[in-house]
């Protein structure tokens, strides 16, 4: 993974994604929030996590940023990478392994959906069209890391 | 038609909203101006290298 030099590419694309997206389920979660349990935040074990997973984009692309060597930025933000990795499954189950505010496993359970059908195919098309969105964008952003690699490249060789 | 109507929500849903469309309208433009700058950069380099290239 260290030294594959797309894996970097599609990361450093992915990061601000990933922070913007996180940051949208953090807002809108919130306006959510207030009218339902009577709060905008609360230290709970999911939003808590869900906080963590933003910070660690927004420190991921810091650490790239921080350095000026491509392949050592590289490196160290693989490193972070993998580091916040580890927070992936807390959020998905902190709502299993804790007493939570917010509500456990709604859609993929063993019984089916505990959710009403009447909310289940807006949900269903609006998570397909983040998906796809996210998708796109992405694709689209590896492509302009590839030239902003390519254009890097052709400027060092210019200088020679 | 949608039903737009959101009662005594409607304070928490219509910011909600428009948070999301700023972002990611905001996340389009960015990538595609990205790329674009890039692309007509890269081109813009390789046509100088060649130029180089034919120059000696």
């Amino acid at each position: 993974m260290f030294r594959h030099s797309l894996a970097d590419a599609a990361a450093r694309a992915v990061a601000p994604l990933g922070a913007a997206f996180t940051f949208l389920g953090l807002i809108t979660g919130s306006f959510w929030g207030r009218p339902m349990w009577g709060a905008w935040w609360v230290w709970d074990a999911r939003l808590t996590s869900f906080l963590v997973l933003f910070l660690f984009y927004v420190g991921y692309m810091a650490l790239q940023a921080a350095i000026d060597d491509e392949a050592k930025a590289a490196r160290a933000a693989g490193i972070l990478a993998l580091v916040g990795a580890v927070n992936l499954p807390i959020v998905h189950y902190s709502v299993v392994w804790w007493n939570s505010l917010h509500q456990g496993e709604t859609l993929f359970t063993s019984g089916g959906p505990k959710a009403s059908v009447v909310y289940l195919w807006p949900l269903a098309l609006m998570s397909f069209s983040y998906f796809a969105a996210f998708g796109a964008l992405w694709m689209v952003r590896v492509r302009g890391e590839i030239w902003r690699r390519r254009a890097g490249a052709l400027a060092v060789q210019g200088a020679r | 038609m949608p039903n737009l109507e959101f009662g005594k929500y409607a304070g928490y849903i219509v910011p909600a909203y428009a948070i999301s469309a700023l972002v990611i309208g905001g996340l389009v433009a960015d990538t595609l101006l990205r790329a674009r700058h890039w692309k007509s950069e890269a081109a813009r380099r390789e046509a100088l290298a060649d130029k180089k290239k034919t120059r000696s």
